[in-house]
């Protein structure tokens, strides 16, 4: 099993290095010229080389790479004595468009994404799961219709919509909850609360139309297998099947799913904060893009690439402990 | 002594189709220690049959009516607390496949122990797990004191099978049903499992009923067989009267279509001609009268009236044909 983690670790790591590379090389590709960014429209090409000569991106690509990576492990400082910026490690790269580290700008904007993420998470799994098992073991019922309609409308609407729904209902028309303004949990825990509330409401409803369905098809399918009838046919008590037998098989390529969903929310939930004017990883890239801010962008898609590729290692791991037919010894 | 009277039974799915007429009407009993086959072409019946013995029809539709009397008590009036107790304890059951009958996720040890545990409420961890290791033993797995911690991937086809059927005997069950429990298997695997169970068998004193398309089967180890067809029981008899004098054309058929068993000789192989009925659109009258050489001697007969179990010589049979007729099926013309 050691064995085993090691062996998926260092497969996370190359795998991270030659996506770094990758990404690194596109937004090189990209016709935009760095350089003729870091000034305005109407710069002198002086100050364009000077500041190309400072940033590095005068040196061929590969070394520019190789200067990153070190960056990320020894910090960076960029120009000559006197005028020079440092950005102490892990340094990933120096946003000309704001003046700042780009690892402070993601040190800065992270939490807020992670706060985004759990709460939904939490929030997704249990609607998704609990109403999907709800669903499969009331097969027909109502509550399956319910389930089922819950599923498809959440499916069906877009973030922005659902989102501005929410703004309207609770924000403006009832005033149940103050307009969100994001204040950090180490500030003040109940206003972190009360901002987040609607964006994971928001998030959770949207995921957890699809788990409720991987849920319940899940379950009915399991329920089909022969090993369930096995234990019917044993004399099973139907809350120890149904825990045992159904949810163990069905919940586990869910947790998988879920693994990488949770992941891919961390890298910047772009709509939802926009929305609510959160100030996180989506909002950082989204404004990054707007501003052509490469420097952000390569970081902020590096950032997600690595919660990405964590969390693949970490499923991979776990789905050996929970299924022993995948389990190495 | 009856153990187990079943009383006209009739279990009918309801599907997009329409109505499937699985079984129809079949009724027989088992004695205690007895070992009864049910044989019959795909379809037919067998596994829907063995199925409702324990309630364990499934499908959004089911419907079973007729009366299933295990000791006198009705299964199907049974509430689902009392059917739950019958379950594993009383009657047991072995699967087709034995690669997907285990829970993947537990070891076997911990499958057996829960049989038991279920059934036997307050039994001591310890001694739950010396019962696991004492059924490992005895149906025939190797170093079970290593293999008992296993899981069921790491056990091939055929100790997979021991392992579902120490599962299935660690209550020492009144009735063990085992539907086609060696067809998924190794053809060398076969012939050690219908050992083991026949062993077990005459360990326990249960009952047996056993499914099967092997008619080979039937001959090693029932002492009984009952012929289905198309969800109806066409011929109950004595092992031997089936295979020497059977009484019914479709079990003529069945024993034509495998090479003899107790000869050297090789009869030549052939199938029953045609198709099993639709169980929606059943023919009238005889169901098998659309594939039965014999239906057009009879004068229409076959076609109008549905011929009711009657004894015949030793045996029963549901056929219009009179009786010294059917005594001859196999002489007459082979
Ligand atoms: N849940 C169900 N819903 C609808 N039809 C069913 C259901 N279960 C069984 N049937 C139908 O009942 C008929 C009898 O099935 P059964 O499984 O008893 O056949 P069998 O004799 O065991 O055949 P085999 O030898 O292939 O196992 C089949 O036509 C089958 O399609
Ligand atoms: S009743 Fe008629 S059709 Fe049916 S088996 Fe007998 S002879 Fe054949
Ligand atoms: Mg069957």
């Amino acid at each position: 099993m050691i064995y085993f983690v090691l062996r998926r670790s260092i497969f996370a790591v190359v795998l991270l290095l030659i996506v770094s590379a990758f990404t690194f090389w596109i937004f090189s590709a990209l016709p935009s010229d760095p350089a003729a960014l870091t000034c305005g429209k109407n710069c002198r090409p002086e100050v364009i080389e000077a500041n190309r000569e400072r940033l590095g991106y005068d040196k061929p690509l590969v070394e520019q790479y190789g200067a990153y990576m070190k960056g990320i492990f020894t910090g960076r400082t960029y120009g000559e004595e006197g005028s020079s910026i440092h950005c102490p490690a892990p340094s990933l790269g120096y946003s000309y468009d704001r003046h700042e580290c780009v690892t402070s700008l993601i040190a800065s904007t992270l939490p807020v994404t992670a706060s985004i993420a759990l709460g939904a998470f939490v929030l997704w799994m249990g609607i998704g799961v609990g109403l999907g098992t709800l669903a499969a073991l009331k097969r027909g019922k109502w509550q399956d219709r319910v389930a089922t309609a819950f599923s498809v409308i959440g499916v069906s609407l877009p973030t922005f919509f659902l989102g501005l729904i929410f703004i309207m209902v609770f924000v403006i028309w009832t005033g149940l909850l103050p307009f969100p303004r994001y204040t950090g949990i180490t500030d003040n825990p109940v206003e972190w609360f009360m901002a987040l509330l609607l964006p994971w409401f928001v998030l959770a409803i949207i995921s957890a139309a699809t788990y409720v369905r991987m849920t319940r098809n899940g379950i009915l399918e399991v329920m089909n297998e022969e090993f369930v009838r096995l234990g019917i046919a044993k004399g099973l008590p139907r809350r120890r099947l149904i825990v045992r037998y159904v949810l163990r098989a069905a919940l586990v390529p869910i947790v998988t799913i879920a693994g990488l969903d949770f992941a891919f929310l961390l890298g910047g939930a772009l709509v939802t904060e926009s929305i609510f004017n959160l100030p996180g990883l989506g909002k950082l890239t989204l404004a990054a893009v707007v501003n052509s801010d490469l420097p952000i962008l390569v970081a902020t898609t590096m950032v997600a690439a690595v919660f990405i590729v964590v969390a693949n290692t970490v499923v991979d791991i776990l789905y050996g402990y929970l299924d022993p037919r995948v389990r190495v010894k | 002594m009856t153990l187990l009277s079943v009383q006209d039974l009739h279990v009918t799915f309801g599907t997009a189709d329409g109505a499937v007429r699985a079984v129809q009407g079949v009724s027989f009993d088992v004695a205690a220690g007895e070992t009864v086959a049910i044989v019959g072409e795909s379809g037919s019946g067998k596994s829907v049959t063995a199925n409702s013995l324990l309630r364990l029809n499934f499908g959004a539709d089911v419907r079973i009516d007729g009366r299933i009397l295990l000791d006198g008590r009705d299964v199907l009036a049974m509430s689902e607390d009392e059917v739950r107790s019958v379950r594993g304890r009383d009657v047991a059951m072995i699967f087709q496949d034995p690669l997907t009958a285990l829970n993947p996720f537990y070891t076997v040890g911990y499958q057996i122990a829960e049989a038991f545990a279920i059934h036997h409420p307050g039994t001591s961890k310890k001694e739950l797990r010396e019962i696991a290791l004492d059924s490992l033993q005895k149906v025939g797995i190797p170093e079970p004191t290593k293999r008992i911690d296993q899981y069921p991937h790491e056990f091939s086809g055929g100790m997979r099978q021991r392992i579902v059927i120490a599962i299935a005997l660690v209550n020492s069950p009144k009735l063990l049903i085992a539907d086609e429990p060696t067809t998924a298997l190794d053809v060398t695997v076969q012939a050690q499992i219908l050992e083991l169970i026949a062993q077990m068998q005459a360990e326990h004193g249960s009952a047996v009923i056993l499914i099967t398309h092997d008619l080979g089967v039937v001959a090693e180890i029932t002492e009984r067989v009952m012929v289905m067809y198309a969800g109806r029981v066409v011929e109950s008899a004595s092992v031997a009267d089936a295979f020497s004098t059977p009484t019914h054309p479709y079990t003529r058929g069945l024993l034509k279509s495998v090479k003899s068993l107790d000869t050297e000789r090789h009869e030549r192989l052939e199938s029953i001609p045609g198709i099993p009925p639709s169980l929606i659109n059943l023919p009238s009258g005889c169901p098998f009268h659309p594939r039965c050489g014999f239906a057009e001697t009879l004068a229409g007969r076959c076609e109008r009236e549905v011929p009711e179990l009657r004894l015949v010589g030793a045996s029963r049979s549901a056929c219009h044909l009179p009786e010294d007729r059917l005594l001859g099926l196999l002489g007459g013309l082979s």
